[in-house]
């Protein structure tokens, strides 16, 4: 397949999240506390903290970008009884942050960081869910990735095979390591959570980006990456945002188009899908460097059932489906910008099913990478 | 009944004719039963039917009454026969094989009535004559079942001569015969206490009494001739006694003694509510539990009246005291004429027969209250008798006619000023003293009228936050929300400990919905919470369901009043609950915040190096802005 370049995508540089020092990150706790501090001693007033709205709600699409941007709602915490002791963990997370963290240059996960909140007495997290929301909240307020303040995602980030070189270095003595991805046998590469130092070499003609790890397996368990000169990433359902951008800057740095290969049902269109391209609302305010805007979708679309006769393979679309379906017409501004993606969805909603990526084994196990995928790429049927 | 003989006899002189006339009644109804042919019917008939019959003897009797079958010749006839078993019965001997009716139906119990009674006695016999009562009471264990009561008080004395009818004669009193608020009213209780006692232990029962500082004390060891109801005198003394007047009751019965409800001491804890003017002095003085050889204490403190201290094994017990909570004796209740309305046929009969008046017209006038001259004229006439005809020559038929009439005429209720409520302020000053509560509350309704009877309904409330620390008391309940209600029940200030569930009080409190008022309360029970309850009937007669006067009798007029003071007392409740309540909220959200606060300033300091200093004046300020916002409304 030819490196094509869809009209209405044309991404900015790849530019890097802005990389701040540690030292600004602390200026920046610094500031909030201060401002926080007069309002209670100068202004004897009720200290606020205000951070963006990380919801759909606050973002909208420009094709031009590429992604979510956020419109700058902003949400106000302001001290009361009700808020009092979220308040107080906030700042007590700032301060850990700031001294902890940024200041002893080191990192902790967020389950680490709910754990280590245990010794703040009555002020400790019940559950972890508490503590990875004022996190996120921290984030947005001091418009600084969590990854620069020290935080390290938990999960890892998919994995990836196919003719791509990665050229990493040893954490300790940054000595260079290159990692032929073609060449780990039976396994994979896990993509880490730090991605900005990796360069890469390849040949590859295109990223094919796969939601269920059982298809990512028949794939490379039958060298479909060498018989379609492609890197293949899983995914495993919606991309971390180390996934994300690690296939941005591969697909900026060897400009190559990526093709999403996900279920066909509401989940796999709009969330993993339009997250992958233009990011989330829960994260809006790094969805800048967290999308791949070159990213188009193969399949399973709903003409694809008609078109593969997969009719009788698929599955009648539960409520929750529906619920998510119509919820993205309504209010998802990507979707609400692409008449293509509204079209399928109706479609869908109107043939009342499903379709999982496995269907195709209706017509043989490896009709997928023998009739699918080709059949696919020659028409290149893709949505936007 | 009362040992203020010398009142007892001024009454007596005046009320001669009826008091004596009453007591007499009986030896003369006798043998007219003899001769009534359906008396001969059957000879079990109850002394209650035979009671009765003293007012029924006013009839003309149907035959001539042949004392005894004299001619011995002829063959007898059942009657005859049978008129050989039936003979008079005495109330005391009566009362013996009726126990119960006196409440003396168990051991535990009569312990209990046996201190109620010679306590009721002192505290009438002290506040009629103007003294601030002080009564002590000892519960002696002598054996495993048998205690002695000894009640001393600084009444005025009994005069030696009434000593033994008063303390040994049972149906013989000052309070009978009188429409007077008080607290006992027939005139059995003491004498039944020392009945019991000699019947059960053989004990006399021993009055020391002295009316005056430079009088020598009397000492009388009493026993009751059952079979004629009069006093026997064992020992007769005279003797020295240090205290200026009063009297001591000593009874030994068989008896147990057991703590918790219905229990001496909680009885002696009720009666200091309802009393806040006495002082109670209160000792238990048990026996060791296993009979060790003598411990310690051997022929130990010299006491006041009597030796029988050296017999006790056990050391000697503390006074418990109950000190009084206020120097002011009580309105003393006056005395009133019956009303009309509250006497019954044979009554009427009764005061017809005795009256000094002249004729029924005055007779109306001067033997009742609310009757002027011109309402006893228009009684005559819608009876249709003569005004000027004697009131003993009113026939039965008549008399009928006259208490019919009464009935229909529209009459003014009793005077009320003849009750001696405890008063609002004296019920407050009660509660507080014995139970340990944060809020109280009393009501006192104004008189009312039952039968023509007036009453008083009065009551107090005493809620106790839950958590908050309980006052050992008497009665050991705990109280918590999850447990009914504590209802201490009054009449005439004397406690009613038993059949609680009888008495129109407990129906009154059961009645009202106390949902309404912030209560939980189970259908057709007592509300739950940790309230005390306190329910006063002042009346010139209350009517008691029996006479061991354990629960009020269901007068409509009652219930309705208790209900109307109880739903005065719920709705103020209420509202001290509700607000009890926003001020629990108001705490909760003060320390929710103030567990928050500083670590807000923690990690402010934190962030911004600041000192000790500067954080404290963080919280500071914080504590003053959030309460501002969130605790005043």
């Amino acid at each position: 397949m030819k490196k094509t370049k869809p009209a209405d995508t044309k991404p900015e540089a790849a530019a890097a999240p802005r990389v701040i020092s540690k030292k600004d990150a602390a200026k920046r706790i610094d500031e909030v506390a201060v401002e926080v501090h007069t309002d209670i001693i100068k202004k004897a007033r009720k200290p606020e903290m205000r951070f963006p709205i990380r919801a759909l709600s606050n973002v909208k699409y420009d094709p031009k970008k590429g992604y979510f941007e956020m419109i700058g709602k902003e949400a106000t915490r302001t001290l009361t009884y009700n808020t009092v002791k979220t308040f107080a963990q906030s700042v007590r997370l700032l301060a850990t942050t700031k001294n902890d963290l940024l200041l002893k240059d080191d990192i902790a996960g967020k389950r680490e960081v709910y754990y280590n909140a245990k010794s703040w007495g009555e002020c400790r997290f019940d559950e972890q869910p508490e503590s990875d929301t004022l996190l996120d909240d921290m984030e947005a307020m001091l418009g600084v990735n969590r990854e620069q303040l020290g935080y390290i995602p938990e999960e890892r980030g998919g994995e990836v095979t196919g003719p791509l070189t990665v050229i990493d270095r040893d954490p300790a003595t940054h000595e260079e390591i290159r990692i032929n991805c073609a060449k780990l046998g039976t396994g994979a590469w896990s993509i880490p959570s730090q991605v900005e130092h990796l360069r890469f070499e390849t040949k590859a003609k295109f990223v094919l980006a796969v939601e269920t790890s059982s298809l990512f397996q028949r794939l490379v368990h039958h060298r479909y990456y060498e018989t379609a000169h492609c890197i293949i990433i899983s995914m495993s359902g919606v991309p971390t945002r180390a996934c994300r951008r690690f296939i941005r800057r591969l697909a900026d740095d060897q400009n190559l188009p990526v093709l999403a290969f996900t279920d066909g049902d509401p989940y796999g269109y709009g969330n993993i899908y339009r997250t992958l391209k233009v990011g989330s609302g829960q994260s809006a305010h790094i969805n800048k460097f967290f999308c791949v805007p070159q990213a188009h979708y193969l399949g399973v679309t709903p003409q694809d059932i008609i078109d593969y006769d997969l009719e009788d393979a698929t599955h009648p679309l539960e409520e929750v489906d529906i619920k998510r379906a119509q919820d993205a017409l309504k209010n998802d501004p990507f979707i609400k910008h692409h008449v293509e993606w509204q079209k399928a969805i109706e479609q869908m909603l109107k043939m009342g099913v499903r379709i999982e990526q496995q269907a195709f084994a209706k017509h043989g196990l490896n009709y997928v990478l023998e009739e699918y995928l080709p059949d696919k790429l020659k028409k290149k049927t893709f949505l936007p | 009944m009362s040992r203020t003989a010398h009142k007892h006899a001024k009454k007596a002189g005046k009320k001669a004719p009826a008091g004596k006339k009453a007591q007499e009644e009986k030896p003369k109804a006798a043998p007219a039963a003899h001769v009534k042919p359906v008396a001969a019917v059957s000879n079990r008939r109850s002394d209650k039917d035979r009671r009765s019959e003293t007012a029924a003897t006013t009839e003309p009797p149907p035959a001539p009454a042949p004392e005894a079958a004299l001619p011995v010749e002829e063959p007898k006839s059942a009657a005859e026969v049978m008129a050989k078993k039936q003979r008079e019965i005495s109330v005391s001997e009566f009362f013996l094989k009726n126990r119960h009716l006196l409440g003396f139906d168990n051991a535990r119990k009569a312990l209990l009535t046996t201190v109620k009674e010679a306590v009721d006695n002192s505290l009438d016999a002290c506040e009629e004559a103007g003294t601030l009562p002080e009564v002590c009471g000892e519960l002696i264990q002598v054996a495993e079942n048998r205690y002695r009561v000894a009640i001393t008080d600084n009444g005025p004395g009994i005069v030696k001569a009434q000593i033994p009818k008063v303390f040994a004669k049972l149906l013989y009193g000052s309070k009978f015969h009188r429409l007077r608020m008080s607290r006992g009213q027939q005139g059995i209780g003491i004498s039944a206490a020392g009945m019991y006692g000699q019947l059960t232990t053989g004990v006399s029962t021993k009055i020391t009494s002295k009316i005056g500082p430079k009088k020598k004390a009397h000492y009388y060891e009493l026993q009751i001739d059952t079979r004629k109801n009069e006093p026997h005198i064992v020992k007769d003394e005279e003797m020295n006694w240090d205290q200026h007047h009063g009297t001591r009751v000593e009874i030994e019965l068989e008896a147990t003694y057991q703590r918790g409800r219905q229990s001496v001491d909680e009885y002696i804890q009720a009666c200091a509510i309802a009393n806040p003017h006495v002082t109670f002095r209160y000792r238990l003085w048990l026996l060791p539990k296993e009979e060790k050889p003598a411990p310690v204490a051997e022929g130990q403190p010299a006491s006041e009246i009597s030796n029988l201290k050296s017999e006790m094994k056990a050391p000697e017990p503390e006074w418990i005291v109950f000190e009084r909570g206020t120097k002011q004796l009580p309105f003393q209740p006056q005395e009133i004429k019956p009303h009309p309305h509250g006497i019954e046929l044979g009554m009427l009969m009764q005061l017809l027969k005795n009256t000094t008046a002249r004729n029924v017209r005055s007779f109306l006038h001067s033997e009742f209250s609310r009757v002027s001259d011109r309402v006893a004229l228009e009684i005559c006439q819608r009876a249709g008798l003569e005004p000027k005809s004697r009131p003993s020559n009113v026939a039965f038929k008549e008399s009928e006619n006259l208490y019919k009439a009464i009935g229909e005429t529209k009459l003014m209720n009793p005077p009320l000023d003849c009750i001696s409520p405890i008063g609002e302020e004296q019920i407050l000053a009660g509660l507080k003293k014995e139970v340990q509560a944060s809020y109280y509350d009393a009501v006192t309704r104004a008189p009312s009228v039952y039968r023509g009877n007036p009453f008083q309904i009065e009551m107090g409330l005493a809620y106790t936050n839950p958590g908050q620390p309980k006052q050992a008391a008497a009665s050991g309940e705990g109280q918590t929300s999850e447990e009914p209600i504590r209802l201490l029940r009054f009449a005439n200030r004397v406690p009613l400990l038993y059949q609680q569930g009888a008495c129109s009080i407990t129906k009154a409190v059961i009645g009202v919905d106390w949902k309404n008022y912030g209560l939980s309360q189970p259908r057709g029970q007592l509300p739950m919470g940790p309230v005390t309850l306190f329910v006063h009937m002042a009346s010139v007669w209350v009517p008691f369901t029996s006479e061991s006067k354990e629960a009020i009798a269901s007068y409509d007029e009652i219930i309705r009043e208790v209900t109307l003071g109880l739903q005065e007392l719920g709705r103020r409740l209420s509202v001290y609950l509700s607000r009890r309540r926003r001020d629990l909220e108001a705490q909760r959200k003060r320390d929710y915040m103030q567990l928050y606060v500083p670590h807000l300033a923690l990690g402010l300091k934190q962030i911004l190096s600041l000192g000790d200093k500067d954080e404290q004046k963080i919280i500071t300020k914080l504590k003053t802005m959030l309460e501002r916002t969130h605790l005043q409304t």
